[in-house]
Parts: structure tokens; sequence; C-alpha cells
């Protein structure tokens, strides 16, 4: 389960503060994604400081009730490599690059 | 940051990502910079009117700078673009110096200048897989594709994917405007970038720029549009698209991509002397935010300008506001709209309901441009769009000592 392990931001990934929370982009394989809500953020960025990624989410303020659903979500992030396990040694990915759904 | 922080104050957090979008980011997502106005090639419709370089060209210093600031605002990358922006002499420096200041860069050429040699170096460490590189081709055949870029232009477009992918570089884009003319090579255009491991980039043809001049001969036919959204629909995930399509939600499912007009929002243009533009296909004073060298810098602009407020505060939609494909159309692009005369608040000028063919046909004043650096004088390189002379010529019999090779034909 997620929530007991030790998760930090990919190292190819640079968060950007925005209004509605931030956009995350990954140098490698070239992916934009949205963190749709100020929470979401701050637990992503935080998730390196906490020993699990539960105690980064109580140190965001996000609810119990909340925790499984935000699990979803980090689980999706890690799918993209915008999140990964600590002490992962994977290699730095280089997936197909896509234009992020932006409009040029 | 404080600039987001109020922002968000005023905001609903919790609507649609299209909803935040139209309220605008703290910075452009997908930001247009083109490098110069000069160009080696004349493309009858391109959307900047290229040709000349503009003497106030930003310098390689000033260009510099506006990375340093790019990188400070966390632009993660820029379409580099122009006129042709590899003439540039410092143009592959600048490239090497967005790299390296955490700025990826997607460019767009007409090849001209892709030589084996510098194929390699894009495909070299040194750009770190942080450059893509996009050729211009509006045919998928000599015949058709130099009809509106030009003479020769076809095979510089394929010579230089040809070395792009020697080099070992993969997934270049071969980029599209969709037309009147093109529309039945899809999958000419597909079997040529698998020829060369590229991936197909179809855009659509804007009224901005030269393109104001030939969109009525050049755009697709309704008929047509109905072609390419099926073509989209069935093959969509491997082509990539933008926002150009999201006009033609409106035959049923939306298309992937951008669902929005994003000018001013996420979407925004630095030209060659600095000024910055709500969207590249919006060059005209009436969407002109400031200038980078004048107005405190891009953020400052961004962040601060009149227009971009405007564009960022609730839209009417008019007459679309009724239409049943409202949520995905959303009335079209702006700029499609401003240069061909029509209101901004009405359906796009190639709306699928028909509701544009009929403004079109009502009054309407066409805006002139506000700036041209189109060549003053033809060029060898001028495309000669012969096909499009329909009805009797209006030029001179032909003198007996006229040297050029195509003095006297009609098509
Ligand atoms: S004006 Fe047209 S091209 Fe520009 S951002 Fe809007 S929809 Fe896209
Ligand atoms: S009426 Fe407006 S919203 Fe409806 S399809 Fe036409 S352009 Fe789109």
């Amino acid at each position: 389960m997620i929530l007991d392990e030790a998760w930090s931001l990919s190292p190819s990934v640079a968060l950007r503060p925005e209004p509605f929370g931030a956009l995350a982009y990954h140098f490698g394989n070239r992916r934009l994604t949205f963190l749709k809500r100020p929470e979401m953020a701050a637990v992503v960025r935080c998730l390196a400081e906490h020993p699990d990624v539960r105690t980064a989410l109580v140190a965001a303020g996000v609810p119990e009730s909340q925790h499984a659903a935000y699990a979803d979500a980090l689980a999706g992030l890690a799918r993209t490599d915008m999140i990964r396990p600590r002490g992962s040694t994977r290699p730095e990915g280089m997936p197909r690059p896509d234009d992020a759904g932006a409009a040029r | 940051m404080t600039m987001t922080a109020e922002r968000a104050a005023g905001r609903n957090r919790t609507g649609s990502l299209v909803e935040q979008f139209e309220l605008g980011l703290a910075a452009p997502i997908c930001l247009t910079w083109e490098l110069t106005y000069a160009c080696n090639l004349e493309c009858a419709h391109c959307l900047s009117s290229s040709g000349r370089r503009d003497p106030r060209e930003l310098t390689t210093e000033q260009c510099e700078s506006v990375i340093d600031e790019l990188q400070r605002m966390q632009v993660f990358y820029v379409n580099i673009g122009g006129g042709e922006p590899t003439i540039r002499a410092d143009f592959w420096h600048l490239l090497e110096y967005a790299v390296a200041h955490q700025v990826g860069v997607k460019f767009s050429t007409n090849g001209v200048r892709l030589s084996p040699e510098r194929a390699r170096f894009l495909a070299s460490p040194a750009c770190g897989g942080y450059v893509d590189v996009q050729v211009s081709l509006d045919g998928a055949t000599a015949e058709v594709n130099d009809h509106v870029r030009g003479p020769g232009s076809f095979d510089t477009a394929l010579t230089a994917l040809g070395n792009l992918a020697e080099a070992g570089f993969t997934d270049a884009k071969i980029s599209v405007v969709c037309t009147r003319q093109n529309i039945g090579q899809l999958d000419e255009f597909a079997a040529l970038a698998d020829r060369f491991g590229a991936t197909l980039r179809l855009t659509r043809l804007r009224p901005s720029g030269r393109g104001a001049d030939v969109w009525d001969e050049l755009h697709p036919l309704p008929e047509q549009q109905r072609v390419l959204y099926d073509w989209l629909m069935a093959h969509g995930e491997k082509v990539l698209t933008g926002d150009s399509f999201f006009h033609l939600a409106a035959f049923g499912e939306p298309l992937p991509g951008l669902n929005l007009c994003g000018a001013g929002r996420v979407v925004c243009l630095i030209d060659p002397v600095g000024d910055v533009y709500a969207c590249p296909f919006a060059i005209h004073d009436s969407f002109l935010a400031g200038n980078l060298l004048t107005d405190g810098g891009f953020a400052q602009v961004w962040r601060t300008s009149e227009l971009f407020t405007e564009l960022r505060s609730p839209q009417t939609g008019g007459a679309c506001t009724r239409c049943g494909f409202f949520d995905s159309c959303r009335g079209g692009c702006m700029a499609a709209k401003f240069f061909t005369g029509l209101p901004l608040d009405g359906p796009d000028p190639e709306c699928v309901r028909g509701f544009g063919e009929t403004a079109l046909t009502g009054t309407r004043v066409i805006p002139t441009a506000s700036q041209d650096h189109s060549k003053p004088k033809a060029t060898r390189n001028q495309p000669v769009m012969l096909q499009l002379l329909d009805g009797p010529p209006t030029a001179p019999p032909v003198s007996a000592c006229a040297e050029s090779p195509l003095a006297g034909f009609r098509p």
C-alpha cells in the first residue's frame, strides 16, 4: 500500500505553482501534469520530507477520509514517473515525448 | 507569487481544468517565440507575413535575457519559430543556451539549414533530448506542397527529415497545415511520417498574416472538414493537433487536444522585436499586450497587461451560447473570426453547423494588417499558385522575348 511507503518527487520533475495547485513538468519524458488541488501540490512537494505517504498527507492537511483517493491519484502520478519510491535506482526514463496537449 | 495567491483567492478552486485555463495561468504553457521575420521562403499562407529581417530584431544578449526570464518563470519549453529561425546566425547558440537553462525547445523549420552535420548535433547529448524539431510540409507530394510553400520546398523538407533520421534523431514532427488541396493526402502524410520515424502534426489554416489573402482559396471545404474530423477520430491518438480542431467537436465527440482558445490565458507569442501578442495567429495591434523591452519584461506583460486581464475575464459567447455544442466548441478560434471580420463573440468562420458561412456572406470589414515583413519583390522562391487562377487571365499578352519559363502558361 503506497500510504505506508516512502516516496519523493522524481528528480527530473519541476513544480510550478498555479492558482489551482501546481503544474508538474517532467524534463525526461516531457509530460505536463496538472495537480488540480493546492493540497495535492503540497503533498507532492513534501513527500520527500516524510517517512511515508500517510505522514505527508497529514502534514498537508488532507483529512483521513480522503487518503485512499489521494493514494490513487499518487499512483497515477507514479505511472508517468512524476513521483518515485525513495531509494529507487530506476534509470532516467526517456519515453516518447508528446506535446502535452498544448496548443502548438 | 503574490499575484498567483491573489488570483487564487478570487477564483473557484475546484473548477474544471478548462475553467481554470480560461482564468489564466502564472505563466504560459504554450509559448511561441518567433526569433526572426527573415525567411528564405515566401509561403503564400505565412501566419506572420515573414520575409525580411526586422532591423529592431532582439540581439543575442536580449534573447539570452528572455531565456533567463523564462527559466525564472518556469516556462518549461518554448516553441521557436519565425520566419525561418535557423537562418539567424546565433540560432544554434540560443538553442544550447535555452536547453542549458531548463527551457526545452521545439523549433519549426522549413529544413533549409538541417544539414547532416546539424542533424547530428541535434541528436547529440548536447541537446540532451530537450530539443524537438518540427519540419513544415503542406503537401505529401511536391506538387501540392510547392503550390503554397514555393518551388523546391518539398525537396528541402524531405532532405532535412532524411538527415534527421540518418543522424538517429528520433521522433521529429512533420507539421502540416490542412488545406483544401491536401486534405485528400492524410494517409500519405501518415505514411511519410512512418517512413522517417516521425510524428504527424496537423494544424488548422488560420486567416492570419498572408493567410488572410489566400484563406478563401485554401481553407478546407465544409465536406472536407468532415473528412478531417473522421480521419482524426480514427487516427487521432498518433497525431498531434494542439488546439487546432476543437471547433470540429460539434460533429460529435470532442477530439483529443486542448479544447479551448488559450489566447492570452495559456497561449502567447513573443515576436522578433519583443512584442508580446495573445497568440501566434493574432499578430495585430488589437492583440498586442506590450513589449518585453519597454514594458518591464515578459513576466510583467504576461501578468499585468490590460489585454490579457481582459482575455482572462469571463467572455460572452454571443449567438453561440444558444448552440448545443458550445461546451466543446466554445465558438471556435478568436483569430479566425477576427481576421475574417466576424464578431469575436459569434460563430467561427468554419463553424461546422454552417453559421460561419452565413456570417461570411453578410457585411463585414476585414481588418487591415498591422505589420508586413513580406519581401517587397517576389524572388524565385515565391510560390506560383497557378491552379488558383480561375477566370480569364488579367495579364497582358506575353511578348516574344519574355524570359519567364512560365510566360504564357495558362492553367
Ligand atoms: S486565437 Fe485561435 S489559434 Fe489563437 S489560441 Fe485561440 S483558438 Fe488557438
Ligand atoms: S454555433 Fe458556435 S458553438 Fe455552435 S458549432 Fe458553431 S461556432 Fe461552435
